[in-house]
């Protein structure tokens, strides 16, 4: 220690006291206690970064300063991460110091936590009609490259089809995690949804896994899963089905369908957009412990206490860990996204039957009204003619970016650019009739004026991936 | 009659509350809701008419999930009840989960963050309308450039175990641009590395090699040379390891590693001891990886949303993650990932709630206070030491008579052997005086063991605290053994049967399996 710095955060830190731990450890100085590291590797001065800002009214004067900067806007953006409700119980229950500063306590004294943890897997899992769902994983990328790896496993087999259109994100990362042991085949969709037919005749007793999204990249629902689900399943493969369950309140859940295993995302759920930061995946399977045994996650379930009629609660098959067996286990496990899963639990458990139900019927009743009125306008037409969820594309007679940058200036994020002249418009149910009027007259005054093109952003496209 | 001013006890008369909260669906009451979403306008229902039944009969869900229909205050009632029966880290001394820094996450910091211009962004607006947060993602890159010494920084890893991921998705990435994908199939690492490095390695498509560590406990250096050939693609290792101690000859490690073309990959999740002292690049790693809800101070949401930061030096730089984000004079933009990227990690470019709070950490610290930080934290740890080893029964095995860097792991052999009391019945009897307290990870190399690390976070008098809860527990163990064997005495729940959970029949992972499982079990139903 050069100079004395004494901190809020650091009650340890003040010389006096300091002095006396280091008397009573019987050490001249700290330095004895970092004997073991080389000189030549010692820091020799101070990290290069700016001043500290000890005083916490100065500190929230910068950070806010910055984020300040940040504007919200009237947004049809989508692609993965969506503007829902998060109903205020929610922020009061996630926001709790019990529940936000816990981490790996046991049973007894976090009894709570996996009480929680538990309900959510219980109302996550009504809403998919499985039986068994996760503690959260970190996201959708994540939890589809894990369902589909669980059913190379569980088959022992190394093809997978892919029926759908997937967004570019999740497929990047789950090829980039399954590249030692599986391979994925593109089938291409036929107006907006699986080629049932190309997927049949591409399936043998190779193939370990169908990959289904629904709603798709682009917001089109699968009406055949229960085909594919037969076909695959007459071969021995599974389907894995990738959904976001905002719409499982009207629409029909994959598992019900056929499905083997289900995944998504539950930032739909009660959880914030946060620049795209607030996502958690998830993964659903019957009871069936052929699958259960390849899930990598924790389970907590229920189980009896020394007290008659109290319920416990615990890890479930904690063997199938990598905290148990390190190489041995089938993925690894770590923090990942449980006060998310906490938050979608409450989220549910406010929402009710009939929230759902009310819930997916105005996202596709908003969803309906706003391809009817874009387009209405001229020149724009619907990529294809497949049921939509939340999300639709549209074909533009200009390039679409330049009209998002159009729109931009004056205050309207219109989309995410998929293709020179698509557009993949999103509404939510935070998304009203009178928005949607609006991009659709904004629209249409861009789309009706001869501009100078404006130049467009490249990196746009790369982020929308 | 005299106000009852009393001196308090030695320990605390904790009771943990018990609220015999009903399972959520038990409070179903037909009829109640807790919140209502927006309805279709009339406007809206004119148009497209009744979109229900337009959806083909396969898409239409014949009846709705069978959620429990309850009532909003009665929700909030429910789960702030299980709020109470669960022991967060602003509750309790923390410092019984090693390997973990459950250090004090500021309260500014929650605050700061709920500010809706980041809570509310879209990660596809306009560059323009999200320059705060591009510039805090800059800002948090470059700080965190700084404390590795690393070249770049990605912040796209989602917790610690992702950003494990990324380094060894990385290094494959590598290997492969080289034509050595085929060649170099193995992994080594070490007995007390973070079980993720082995996890992900082997995920990765990796043979792993795990080295033992010698008979002092340091890495054994021998042993790592004999297992490198040219077939090995990385070392995955942590330093300071579990045990807390630092290994004096990691460059001999990296340079072992580098002299058969191998790459280094530092897991630096135990880096709180170390902030300001030393650094990754100085070792010559190629890759790292920072928690930042460990070392960063942001806080642990039950487990998780976490974050990872992954430096790189520049040859690994082409193989980061995208996009990035770059600085062009006062404007931040986003920029593509290296030209041989692993692609996308994560939906979009991370956590940016915790990333922002670590932000926060780390402003309000500086490079001072990041030292400060660590040298309390060694010098917290080895107080903490002095007054463990100094209870009956307790040891620390390896480098005897030598300091620790941020955390110990301990061992109650000697206890066990003389009473029979566990390591793992210790830590259910600790809860009982309000506090948490975890064994290890596995395998138990070290035996009965216990990993404690106290952090900076708290005082002299609190580590007094938590020392004299172990030794009451291990004093207990040899008074009144039965006592800390049928524990938990004073908690939500008592001793819960854990073979219910490893039945295939008999585990219920949800309400619905249970129900299932169980249909005669009466259900508590409540008011």
């Amino acid at each position: 220690m050069t100079t004395p710095f004494v901190h809020p955060y650091l009650p340890n830190s003040a010389p006096e006291v300091r002095a006396e731990m280091l008397a009573a450890v019987g050490a001249e100085s700290v330095e004895e206690f970092y004997a073991d590291i080389p000189a030549a590797l010692r820091l020799t001065g101070d990290l290069d970064l700016p001043e500290p800002l000890v005083a916490e009214a100065d500190l929230s004067r910068h950070v806010r300063g910055i984020l300040g900067k940040n504007r919200t806007r009237l947004s049809f953006l989508g692609a993965g991460t969506y503007h829902h409700h998060v109903p205020a119980v929610v922020d009061e229950v996630i926001g709790r110091s019990e529940f936000l500063t816990a981490y790996a306590g046991e049973p007894y004294e976090d009894h709570g936590r996996f009480q929680a943890l538990f309900e959510y897997a219980s109302l996550l899992a009504e809403l998919l009609e499985v039986e068994v769902v996760n503690v959260p994983t970190y996201d959708s990328l994540q939890a589809t490259a894990t369902a589909l790896s669980m059913a190379v496993r569980a088959t022992g087999r190394t093809r997978i089809l892919v029926a759908s259109d997937v967004r570019a994100d999740v497929l990047s990362k789950v090829e980039d995690f399954i590249r030692p042991y599986a391979s994925l085949e593109h089938v291409p969709t036929v107006d907006g949804i699986a080629d049932v037919a190309a997927v049949t005749a591409l399936l043998g007793d190779d193939v370990a896994a169908v990959w289904v999204s629904t709603p798709s990249a682009t917001g089109a629902v699968e009406t055949a899963m229960t085909q594919l689900a037969e076909a695959t399943h007459a071969v021995g493969g599974l389907l894995v089905a990738q959904t976001d369950p905002i719409g499982l309140g009207v629409l029909t859940p994959p598992a019900a369908q056929g499905a083997d295993i289900t995944c998504g995302d539950i930032q739909s759920l009660g959880i914030h957009a946060w620049f795209g930061g607030g996502h958690a995946g998830f993964v659903g399977v019957a009871d069936d412990p052929r699958l259960v045994m390849e899930m990598p996650h924790r389970l907590f379930g229920l189980a009896s206490t020394s007290v008659e009629g109290e319920y416990g609660f615990g890890d479930v098959a904690w063997d199938r860990t990598a905290f148990a067996h390190r190489e041995e286990g089938k993925e690894w496990v770590g923090t990942a996204a449980a006060l998310w899963g906490i938050a979608a639990g409450v989220y549910l458990a406010l929402m009710g039957p009939q929230g759902m139900v009310e819930l997916g019927e105005t996202l596709l009743a908003r969803t309906a009204y706003a391809r009817k009125v874009l387009t209405a306008l001229p020149g724009v037409s619907e990529a294809d003619g497949a049921v939509h969820l939340r999300e639709f594309v549209l074909h533009l007679p200009r390039p679409a970016a330049e009209v998002v940058e159009e729109l931009r200036a004056k205050e309207i994020e219109a989309g995410v650019v998929l293709g020179e002249h698509e557009l993949l418009v999103c509404v939510t149910e935070m998304t009203t009739q009178a928005d949607i009027d609006l991009l659709a007259r904004e629209l249409g005054a861009v789309l009706g004026t001869a501009t100078d093109a404006t130049t467009h952003t490249p990196v746009l496209e790369e982020v929308a991936r | 009659m005299s106000l009852p001013i009393a001196t308090k006890p030695a320990l605390r008369r904790f009771h943990q509350a018990r609220w015999d909260e009903p399972i959520v669906f038990e409070l179903d009451a037909p009829g109640e809701r807790g919140v209502l979403p927006p309805q279709v306008e009339p406007g809206v229902r004119e148009t497209v008419g009744d979109v229900l039944a337009d959806l083909p009969e396969s898409l239409r869900r014949p009846a709705p999930p069978t959620l429990p229909r309850i009532g909003q205050a009665r929700v909030l009632r429910h789960y702030l009840r299980l709020s109470q029966e669960n022991l967060g880290a602003d509750l309790n001394v923390d410092v019984g989960q090693g390997t973990c820094t459950m250090k004090y996450a500021p309260k500014v910091n929650d605050q700061l963050v709920a500010d809706p211009g980041l809570r509310d962004v879209h990660p596809l607006q306009g560059e323009e309308s999200v320059q705060g947060a591009l510039e805090i993602l800059w800002r948090t890159e470059q700080a965190l450039t700084a404390i590795s010494g690393m070249d770049r920084v990605s912040l796209h890893s989602t917790g610690g175990s992702s950003a494990i991921w990324t380094n060894v998705a990385m290094i494959r990435a590598y290997h492969a641009s080289r034509g050595e994908a085929e060649q170099r199939d193995e992994v080594i690492t070490t007995i007390f590395s973070h079980p993720s490095n082995a996890a992900a390695a082997a995920v990765a498509g990796y043979k792993v090699i795990t080295i033992h560590p010698d008979a002092d406990g340091y890495p054994d250096l021998d042993a790592l040379r004999a297992a490198l050939s040219e077939r090995t693609a990385a070392i995955m290792v942590t330093n300071p390891e579990d045990t807390g101690i630092y290994n004096p000859r990691i460059v001999d490690w990296v340079e072992a590693a580098h002299a058969v073309g191998a790459l280094a990959s530092y897991d630096q999740a135990n880096a709180n001891g170390i902030l300001g002292i030393t650094r990754a690049r100085d070792a010559g790693f190629d890759v790292c990886h920072f928690n930042l809800h460990k070392t960063f101070g942001t806080p642990h949401g039950s487990g998780g949303p976490g974050a990872g930061a992954n430096g790189v030096a520049e040859h690994m730089a082409p193989f980061l993650p995208g996009p990035m984000v770059e600085r062009d004079g006062d404007r931040f933009r986003l920029a593509a990932g290296g030209e041989l990227s692993i692609g996308a990690v994560s939906a979009f470019y991370g956590v940016i709630p915790t990333i922002a709070k670590a932000y926060a950490w780390i402003a309000a610290l500086g490079a001072p206070g990041l030292r400060a930080v660590a040298e309390t934290a060694v010098l917290n740890n080895n107080y903490l030491m002095s007054k463990i080893l100094a209870i009956p029964g307790a040891s620390a095995p390896y480098a005897t008579g030598r300091r620790r860097v941020e955390q110990v792991r301990y061992s109650w052999q000697e206890l066990y052997e003389d009473t029979g009391i566990t390591s793992e019945e210790i830590g259910v009897r600790a809860a009982d005086y309000g506090t948490h307290y975890w064994t290890s990870h596995h395998p138990y190399v070290v035996p009965q063991p216990f990993t404690l690390e106290p952090t900076e976070s708290y005082s002299m008098a609190e580590l007094d605290e938590y020392a004299a809860i172990l030794a009451q527990v291990a004093h207990e163990a040899r008074t009144d053994p039965e006592m800390v064997r049928t524990a938990p005495h004073n908690q939500t729940v008592h001793h819960t049967h854990h073979d219910d959970l490893d039945d295939p029949d008999r585990w219920a992972v949800t309400w619905r399996g249970y129900l299932r499982k169980y249909p005669d079990a009466p259900q508590h139903r409540r008011p």
